[in-house]
C-alpha cells in the first residue's frame, strides 16, 4: 500500500483502522484537537444534511429513486462519505476536494458535535435520532452485499442462521412472508433468526415470518435490525451526553454555537401564545370554515354533530385551540357546552373530562404545558380507528370520501384533482397547502406548511385577521427556518454574545427553501 | 340482555360481603408476586380504586397480602384497576425525586371491545351483546391466542371476560412483562388488520403475498363467517346490509351483483355469487392481489384492538375479579379458552355479584357432617377443631358459588406459570453450573 501522504502521513497510517469502513455506528468519540472553525463548519454542514434528510423524507417515499438520487447528491455536495467501493488508491490519492479519509473523519466528528447540541430535550433528541437513522438507512442500503456483511462482522451483530433443512420446511411460509423471495432465492440467501424485540420495524409491518418469538430475516433486510441497534445506542448515548452537558456549556466558545444549532431546527412550536384571550367562542364556527386546516375543521364539525370527541380528537383539537389563543376558562366552557348537548351531563363532564382539559394546559399532573401537534406528528402518530375523527384527512381519509368532502366545501374541480394527485404521491402537507390556496383564492401560499397553527396564523394574516390579533412577524429566539420567500431574519436576543455575531449569518445556510 | 333484577343500590351491601368472603385474595397475591423472584414486585405494583360516588384514587400499593385484604375490605372499591410495577412503591411516589419514579414492567394486555364493531354488527349496538355477536369475541380470542402463542412464543395468557362488552387478555410471560412501549406497539400493530376511522369506508386491504399470519387468521374467520355473518347478522338480507357490503367492491362486480340480487333473495346464494365473481376476477386479472371477498370477511369479523391500551407500560386496566360497576354488577372472570372453542353460550359468563351472594347464603347440609367425621378420626383437640373449621369455611366459601370454577381456572393458570418459572430457574442454574 503506497501512501503518498501530503499532509498527514503519519496520521493516516495509524488511523487507518479507525475509518476502515465508510459507515460506522459512532461508538467511539473522536480523540483529537480541532480548530474552532472546523468545529463550526462540520456541525453546520451536517445539520444541513440532516435538514435535507428531513425534507426529502416528507416529500418523497424513502425507497424511490428520486429520494435516493437527491440524498446522494446532497451527501456528495457536502463532502460526506457515501461510497463504499473506495479502493486503497483513492483513499489517499490527491483529488479535487477532500479525500475519503477526510470525509469519514468529518462524518465522525460532526455527528458527535451535533450530539452536544441535540441531547438537551426530548423533542430535540427525537428529531436528531430520526434524521440520523434515515441517513444511516440510506447509506447502509447503498452498500453492496459484501460491505454489508463486513459491516455486520465489524460491529458484532451475530445472529443464528437457519439450516438448509429448516429453510426447506418453512419454504412456503418464508416465501409468503418475505417480499421478493421465490423458492430458489430462499435456498441461496441466508436467513437469520432474530428475537422479535430486535426487529420491531419488520414485525410491526409484517414484513417477515415470525415464529416462537423469532423473526426470520433474510440477509438483505438486515438493515432494519442494524437500525434498531443504532437507535438504541444513540438514545442511550444522548441521555449520557445530556448529563455531561453542563461541563461543555461552560466553555464560552461553544455555548452560543450549540444553542443556535439546536434552536434552528425545531421551528416555532406555538406553545407561547401571543393571542391569549383574543378569540371569542362565537368566532370559532366561522373561523373553522375560513381559517382552520382541514383536519381541525373536520374535528370541529364532528364535535358539533356528535357532541363528543374521543381522546385522540380531543387532544389534537384541544391543543390546537390552545395554540390559537383560547384560555383555559374558555376551553372548559367550550367543551362543556358541547358535551352537555350530548350524552354527558354537567357533573360527569366536570369529573371526567375537565381534568384532561386542565391537563392540556399544564394545570394537572406533571404540569407539562403540552404543545399543539405539528403536521408531522398528526400524520405519523396515532392513526385513527373506528369512531375517531382525528389524524390528517389527506393521509387518513379514504380518497373518495375526501373528494366528496372537498366538493361539499365548493372547491373547484380542477383544484380537487390537484389535491388528490398530491395525496396519491403521499405529499400530505403539500395537499393541505393546496387546500389553503384554493380556499383563500390565491396562487401561492407563500409558506411551507408544517403545523396546523401555522396554517391558522397564515390564514388570519392573509384575511386581515380579527382586529385584536396582532400580526406576529418576528420570532422570539427561534429561527423560523421554514418561512420561505423573504428569509425571515433572526431577531436578536438581548444577550447575544460577540461570538454569535462573528459567526456571520448562519441563517443564510438555512433560509433557502 | 336484561338485568332487571339487579338494583344498583344494593351494591354497597354486597361489596363488603364479596371482599370478606369471596374475593380470591391468595390467588390474586400469588399471581402478582410471580413467585417472589423479583424483589418487591408486588409491593411496587400500582392499583387504582374507584370508590363510592365515583371517587377515583390512584397509586395504591400494598406490602403484603394481608394489607391488600384489609385495605380492600375497608375501602370496598366499586372497581379495581391494575397498573404497572414501578421503580418505587406507588403509594410513596410523591416522596421520590422527580423523574426517577418510573413504570418498569407490566403484563402485555389486549382489550377487545364490542363497541368497536358497531359499524359491522346489526343485532346490537353500544354496550349490548348477545349470543349472536359474541361470536366476534370467539373469533378474536381464537385468532389472538394462536398468534400470541405460536408467532410470538408467549405461553401464559390469561383471558378474562371484561364484565360487559368484551374480553381482555393478560400476557404474563416474563418476556412480555419486560417489553418496551415500542415493542408493545409493534406487537399490537402486527395483530391489527382493520384500519381507519369514521372516514374510511374500506378498512381492510390485502395484497400479495398473503402473510402466513393473515392466512391463519382468515381460516378462523372463514370457519364462522357463513353462520355468523350471512345467517346471523343477515349481512346480505336487507337492502341496507347489501349496500354496505357492495360499497367494498369494485364497480364491475357491484353492478353484476345488484342485478343478480334482484332475482336471488337467498343470502347464502348471494354470498356464493359474490365469491364466484371475485375469484373469476382474480383469475383473469393481470394485476395481483384481488381479494375482495377475504377483505369483506375480515372487515366484518377480524378482531379490533385498541392499540393504545396495549402500548403503554403504565396503562391501567380493569382487574380480574373486580366487579363491573355498571349494569348487572358482573364480575370480571377468567375464561378458559376451551370454553371458547366449544362455543359455550355467553350466559355462562354472566356471574353477578348478586348471584354469588345469594348462593353463599344457601345452606349446605352435608358439609358440616363431613367435617365432624373427619375430625373424630383425627382426634384433634376441640379448640383446634374449631379453628380449622373456620379456616376451612372461609377458604371454601367461594366454592359454594358459581365463582368456583373460574377461580379454579385461575389456579390452574397460576400453576402453569409456576411450573414454567421453576423450569427456567433450573435451566439458568444449569447454565451457571450451580449444582
Amino acid at each position: 500500500m503506497q501512501f503518498s501522504g501530503r499532509r498527514r502521513k503519519l496520521a493516516v497510517h495509524s488511523q487507518n483502522d479507525l475509518y476502515s469502513h465508510c459507515l460506522q455506528l459512532y461508538v467511539q468519540p473522536p480523540l483529537e484537537n480541532i480548530s474552532l472553525s472546523e468545529f463550526e463548519t462540520f456541525a453546520v454542514e451536517r445539520l444541513k444534511l440532516l435538514k435535507t434528510v428531513e425534507n426529502l423524507g416528507v416529500s418523497y417515499v424513502k425507497t424511490t429513486e428520486q429520494y435516493t438520487k437527491k440524498l446522494h447528491a446532497e451527501i456528495s455536495n457536502l463532502n460526506f462519505p457515501h461510497k463504499a467501493e473506495v479502493d486503497e488508491a483513492s483513499f489517499t490519492k490527491s483529488q479535487v476536494g477532500p479525500s475519503e479519509y477526510e470525509k469519514r473523519r468529518k462524518d465522525h466528528i460532526s455527528h458527535f458535535i451535533l450530539r452536544l447540541a441535540y441531547c438537551q430535550t426530548e423533542d430535540l433528541r427525537r428529531w436528531f435520532i430520526q434524521q440520523e437513522m434515515d441517513l444511516f438507512r440510506h447509506r447502509f442500503n447503498d452498500l453492496s452485499s459484501k460491505y454489508k456483511t463486513e459491516f455486520l462482522h465489524k460491529n458484532n451483530l451475530k445472529y443464528d442462521t437457519l439450516s438448509a433443512d429448516e429453510k426447506m420446511n418453512l419454504k412456503d411460509q418464508l416465501i409468503n412472508s418475505t417480499f421478493g423471495f421465490s423458492g430458489i432465492t430462499i435456498v441461496e440467501q441466508d436467513f437469520y433468526k432474530v428475537p422479535f424485540q430486535d426487529a420491531l420495524d419488520l414485525i410491526r409491518t409484517r414484513k417477515v415470518f415470525l415464529r416462537g418469538g423469532y423473526a426470520y430475516i433474510p440477509h438483505q433486510d438486515i438493515v432494519t435490525i442494524v437500525l434498531n441497534d443504532f437507535r438504541t445506542r444513540l438514545s442511550k448515548a444522548l441521555a449520557l451526553t445530556a448529563r455531561s452537558l453542563p461541563a461543555v456549556q461552560s466553555d464560552e466558545r461553544l455555548q452560543p454555537l450549540l444553542n443556535h444549532l439546536s434552536h434552528a431546527y425545531v421551528g416555532q412550536d406555538y406553545s407561547i401564545q401571543k393571542n391569549i384571550g383574543k378569540i371569542s367562542l362565537e368566532q370559532i364556527d366561522p373561523l373553522s370554515a375560513k381559517s382552520f386546516p382541514l383536519c381541525m375543521r373536520q374535528l370541529h364539525k364532528s364535535l358539533r354533530e356528535n357532541h363528543h370527541l374521543r381522546h385522540g380528537g380531543r387532544m389534537q383539537y384541544g391543543l390546537f385551540l390552545k395554540g390559537i389563543g383560547l384560555t383555559l376558562e374558555q376551553a372548559l366552557q367550550f367543551w362543556r357546552s358541547e358535551f352537555i348537548r350530548g350524552k354527558v351531563d354537567a357533573d360527569k363532564f366536570d369529573k371526567a373530562y375537565a381534568y384532561s382539559i386542565r391537563h392540556m394546559f399544564g394545570k394537572e399532573g406533571k404540569r407539562t404545558d403540552y404543545t399543539p401537534y405539528s403536521c408531522m406528528k398528526v400524520i405519523l402518530s396515532n392513526p385513527p380507528s373506528q369512531g375517531d375523527y382525528h389524524g390528517c384527512p389527506f393521509r387518513h381519509s379514504d380518497p373518495e370520501l375526501l373528494k366528496q368532502k372537498l366538493q361539499s366545501y365548493k372547491l373547484s374541480p380542477s383544484g380537487i384533482v390537484q389535491i388528490l394527485e398530491l395525496v396519491k404521491g403521499m405529499h400530505y402537507q403539500l395537499a393541505c397547502q393546496k387546500y389553503f390556496e384554493l380556499t383563500h383564492n390565491i396562487e401561492d401560499a407563500g409558506f411551507s406548511l408544517n403545523h396546523p397553527n401555522q396554517y391558522f396564523m397564515e390564514s388570519q394574516r392573509l384575511l386581515g385577521g380579527v382586529k385584536e390579533i396582532k400580526k406576529e412577524v418576528e420570532v422570539p429566539q427561534k429561527v423560523q427556518e421554514n418561512s420561505v420567500t423573504n428569509g425571515t431574519s433572526v431577531s436578536r436576543q438581548p444577550n447575544t454574545t460577540q461570538a454569535m455575531e462573528e459567526m456571520g449569518d448562519l441563517d443564510s445556510y438555512f433560509a433557502d427553501e | 340482555m336484561s338485568n332487571s333484577d339487579y338494583d344498583p343500590a344494593c351494591l354497597p351491601d354486597l361489596l363488603p360481603l364479596y371482599y370478606r368472603r369471596l374475593f380470591p385474595f391468595s390467588q390474586y397475591y400469588r399471581w402478582l408476586s410471580y413467585g417472589g423472584v423479583t424483589k418487591n414486585y408486588f409491593q411496587n405494583r400500582e392499583f387504582s380504586f374507584t370508590l363510592k360516588d365515583d371517587i377515583y384514587v390512584r397509586y395504591q400499593s400494598f406490602s403484603t397480602q394481608n394489607e391488600l385484604e384489609k385495605e380492600m375490605q375497608k375501602m370496598n372499591p366499586y372497581k379495581i384497576d391494575i397498573g404497572a410495577v414501578y421503580s418505587h412503591r406507588p403509594s410513596q411516589h410523591n416522596t421520590v425525586k422527580s423523574g426517577t419514579f418510573q413504570a418498569l414492567e407490566k403484563e402485555l394486555v389486549f382489550d377487545i371491545d364490542m363497541t368497536d364493531y358497531d359499524d359491522v354488527r346489526s343485532c346490537c349496538s353500544a354496550a349490548d351483546i348477545c349470543s349472536k355477536c359474541w361470536t366476534l369475541m370467539t373469533i378474536a380470542i381464537r385468532i389472538l391466542d394462536r398468534a400470541l402463542r405460536e408467532d410470538f412464543g408467549f405461553q401464559h395468557l390469561l383471558w378474562v371476560y371484561s364484565g360487559r362488552r368484551g374480553v381482555h387478555c393478560w400476557v404474563c410471560d416474563e418476556a412480555a412483562r419486560k417489553l418496551s412501549v415500542a415493542a408493545r406497539s409493534a406487537v399490537a400493530e402486527y395483530l391489527s388488520l382493520v384500519k381507519g376511522g369514521e372516514e374510511t369506508v374500506k378498512k381492510v386491504v390485502l395484497s400479495d403475498p398473503i402473510h402466513p399470519f393473515i392466512s391463519q387468521s382468515l381460516s378462523v374467520v372463514e370457519h364462522y363467517f357463513l353462520q355468523y355473518a350471512i345467517v346471523g347478522q343477515e349481512l346480505l338480507s336487507s337492502k341496507e346490509g347489501v349496500d354496505k357490503v357492495l360499497n367494498l367492491l369494485p364497480e364491475d362486480i357491484l353492478c353484476d351483483l345488484l342485478l343478480h340480487y334482484q332475482s336471488e333473495k337467498n343470502p347464502t346464494k348471494r354470498w356464493e355469487r359474490l365469491k364466484t365473481l371475485v375469484h373469476q376476477k382474480r383469475a383473469t386479472s393481470k394485476k395481483g392481489g384481488q381479494y375482495f371477498d377475504k377483505e369483506i370477511m375480515l372487515q366484518y369479523c377480524y378482531p379490533r384492538l385498541d392499540v393504545n391500551v396495549s402500548k403503554g407500560v403504565n396503562h391501567l386496566l380493569k382487574s380480574p375479579f373486580s366487579v363491573h360497576p355498571k349494569t348487572g354488577k358482573r364480575i370480571i372472570i377468567v375464561i378458559e379458552v376451551y370454553f371458547i372453542f366449544h362455543n359455550i353460550d355467553i350466559y355462562i359468563f354472566l356471574i353477578t355479584l348478586f348471584l354469588i351472594c345469594e348462593e353463599l347464603d344457601k345452606p349446605r347440609p352435608d358439609e358440616e357432617e363431613e367435617d365432624d367425621t373427619k375430625d373424630k378420626e383425627n382426634e384433634i383437640e376441640a379448640g383446634e377443631r374449631r379453628k380449622i373449621r373456620v379456616y376451612k369455611a372461609s377458604f371454601t366459601y367461594f366454592k359454594r358459588t358459581s365463582l368456583a370454577k373460574y377461580i379454579k381456572l385461575f389456579d390452574q393458570f397460576l400453576d402453569s406459570v409456576a411450573r414454567s418459572r421453576k423450569g427456567d430457574m433450573l435451566k439458568k442454574s444449569d447454565l451457571q453450573k450451580d449444582f
